[in-house]
């Protein structure tokens, strides 16, 4: 007889472990729909793996891929350590974008327009998301569904700017115009689309680790989300850290619609983003909450992604097997976390 | 603004909010049942969708509508499954689970169809349900062909809502379903089964939302497109929020964002939209907000609401 038992405390290796438990029972799952779609499962998953880590140029490919992911996975990271649960990446990485692109097609040195693109994206993500925060802290408003509804609001908002004022005159696309050319961020590597934006994304992983591990902001993010009444108690100001946690979520999420305006698209299109905020909870569920870890969960995802079109090409099993690697992914990875909160034990059986 | 009012008059309008009223019925009715029972479907998204393939597909290649339907219950229910086994077996966050569905769902759909159909320049569509005009009732000056000369699925719109609203007041189960929302302890004391009616609500709950599904592909749209479901299951869950989870409350949000969607698509075609019609789309979502923070002070969510039950835990 098995019995489950609660865990007191997980040892270490499970924050690698689990993961990688997790990715490996969704490839195996997945691969079901590989044999359905009459391709071979190992050929399908190799071509996937060489197209987008198999060289250098594929790795740019990922890795840019991965920037915004990295972004919304950290602010999803930083706000579900608070408990405060930002559903709402997807909206404030489009208030990013729109904020990013009005600034950037104001004629100013590079330099100049870059660090204001970036700000100004933060600022909106930011703003977005003080509003379920605060609804949560004033009104008691669940900032699940508020969060997620913004989504909408937001995406409509955009479509507005695009389909009104925004329009191409000339193409009648729902388009934004470009921003300068001055203000597209700088490529890294010659004859690569990896620019500044990608290393923006890798040195705020470590950053925000800093912030969450070391400073007193994250010590009150975290006791804030393991146990509010403690936190309270020991005199921190429960709702200000929750309105703070919303403002540096949201200004991450911002950042990435600032990356994929600035370096990627250099414009504000209605599908700018395939979803990078939903995909950030993938990213942080599957890295533990850690930032450190938001970077090979965010790499990872975009692997999947960019291989996806090439293994399409090359079996004919649809590239949305992507999509469905995502969610099982998120899927599998709640489940394996039950490992941290139980353990199973044999037991032997009573006559 | 009298151009206003003579739209809203006409046959054709108050028509096109029945229909456009129907897959939100369902849907709604469906997050109902769940939220009622103490599970936040967020899966439902993805569930519409993955049920208006399967619908959509099933009658394509059966050549029978019903069988379609039948398949769009049968994959919300299933999918109501899943969602109850991670929430509610399992006790997980139900928030993550709910996206983790809609994603995994919304990629099996488009997966599927993508193997089943291939790339197309022209999505292939089906003859979808037509109408079927009720004998007298549709005889009735403006409402009769409004409202008695619909689809067969709006008419089991129509009937599920006070059926519903029956279902949760009037029965024993209906009551079981209150109960472990709010209370699942003291449920479990009467000896009513948290885990089990809580998967029962949560199928329920699936099933309906599979109903709106296959209404989108198969009445609506006859075909299947990455955009049809487009939003409308977040939608649902504002209305639930909006509709205080009653039937009657919530299937009346749904008319009334129908209403505002029908108005705003006419104004569109008039040419009358000095406002983009966006600012629109946008306004069920805000006035849901809005009312979320004016209701918080008098909570009537489901007390047990996104709390897993765990007979043990006291």
């Amino acid at each position: 007889m098995f019995r489950l038992e609660a865990r007191t405390s997980t040892p270490a290796w499970f924050n690698l472990a689990l993961p990688l438990l997790a990715i490996g029972a969704t490839l195996i799952l997945c691969s079901g729909l590989i044999a359905l779609a009459g391709a071979g499962v190992v050929e399908a998953y190799g071509v996937m793996f060489s197209a987008s880590l198999g060289d250098s140029y594929a790795i740019t490919e990922t890795l840019v891929r991965a920037a915004p992911m990295i972004f919304t996975g950290l602010a999803v990271a930083v706000a579900f350590r608070a408990k405060f649960w930002n559903i709402g990446a997807e909206g404030q990485l489009l208030a990013g974008a729109v904020a990013s692109c009005a600034v950037g097609a104001i004629p100013m040195p590079g330099p100049l327009a870059m660090l204001l693109m970036a700000l100004a994206g933060a600022a909106a993500g930011a703003a977005v998301a003080l509003i379920p925060a605060t609804l949560r802290v004033k009104f008691r408003v669940d900032d699940v569904v508020s969060s997620l509804l913004l989504n909408s609001v937001i995406f409509y908002a955009l479509m507005a700017l695009i389909e009104g004022p925004w329009k191409d005159s000339f193409s009648g696309y729902p388009i934004s115009p470009p921003i300068e050319d001055s203000a597209n961020f700088p490529v890294l590597l010659e004859g690569t689309r990896l620019h500044l934006g990608v290393v923006a994304a890798l040195v705020a992983a470590p950053v925000i680790w800093f912030v969450v591990a070391r400073t007193t902001l994250g010590f009150r993010i975290r006791v804030t989300g393991e146990n509010p009444e403690a936190a309270r108690y020991g005199g921190i100001n429960v709702e200000r850290v929750l309105i703070s946690t919303a403002l540096l979520s949201g200004a991450l999420a911002g950042l990435a619609g600032v990356g994929e305006v600035g370096g990627v698209h250099f414009q504000v299109m209605s599908d700018i983003s395939p979803g990078y905020g939903y995909s950030g909870i993938v990213v942080a569920m599957l890295a533990r909450l850690n930032p450190l870890g938001v970077v090979p969960a965010a790499i990872f995802l975009a692997a999947v992604m960019t291989g996806a079109e090439a293994m399409s090409r090359a079996t004919g099993v649809p590239a949305f097997l992507s999509d469905v690697i995502q969610g099982t992914a998120l899927l599998a990875m709640l489940v394996a976390l039950l490992f941290t909160a139980y353990r199973i034990r044999r037991v032997g059986i009573a006559k | 603004m009298s151009v206003v009012l003579e739209q809203i008059f006409q046959v054709g309008f108050l028509a096109a909010i029945i229909r456009i009223a129907t897959p939100l019925a369902f849907a709604t009715l469906g997050e109902m049942f769940s939220e009622r029972a103490g599970v936040l479907n967020l899966g439902i998204e993805g569930i519409m969708l993955l049920s208006a393939m399967t619908g959509f597909t099933a009658a394509s290649l059966s050549g029978s509508l019903w069988l379609g339907v039948l398949a769009a219950v049968l994959t919300g229910a299933l999918m109501g499954a899943v969602h109850a086994l991670f929430t509610v077996a399992l006790g997980l966050s139900q928030h993550v689970c709910g996206i983790g569905v809609t994603l995994f769902s919304s990629g099996l759909a488009y997966f599927l169809y993508r193997l089943i159909f291939g790339q197309q320049s022209v999505p292939p569509n089906i003859k979808g349900f037509e109408t079927l005009p009720i004998p007298i009732l549709s005889g009735i000056p403006v409402l009769g062909p409004a409202v008695f000369n619909q689809f067969s699925l709006v008419y089991m719109a129509m009937l599920s809502i006070p059926l519903a609203a029956f279902v949760l007041y009037r029965t024993p189960w209906g009551l079981s379903v209150r109960m472990v929302g709010e209370n699942p302890r003291a449920a479990d004391s009467a000896g009513v089964s948290v885990i089990a009616t809580r998967f029962q609500a949560v199928i329920l709950g699936g099933a309906l939302m599979g109903l709106a599904g296959a209404f989108l592909s198969m009445a609506q749209f006859n075909a299947f497109t990455f955009g049809v479901v487009s939003g409308r299951g977040w939608v649902a869950i504002a209305l639930v929020v909006f509709g205080r989870w009653d039937p009657w409350r919530s299937a009346g949000a749904a008319l009334l964002f129908a209403f505002v969607d029908a108005l705003q698509l006419r104004m569109q075609a008039s040419g009358l939209g000095h406002i983009p019609y966006e600012a629109f789309l946008m306004l069920p979502f805000i006035f849901t907000i809005v009312a979320m923070a004016v209701m918080s002070r008098n909570a009537v969510a489901p007390s047990a609401l996104l709390k897993p039950f765990r007979r043990e835990e006291r």
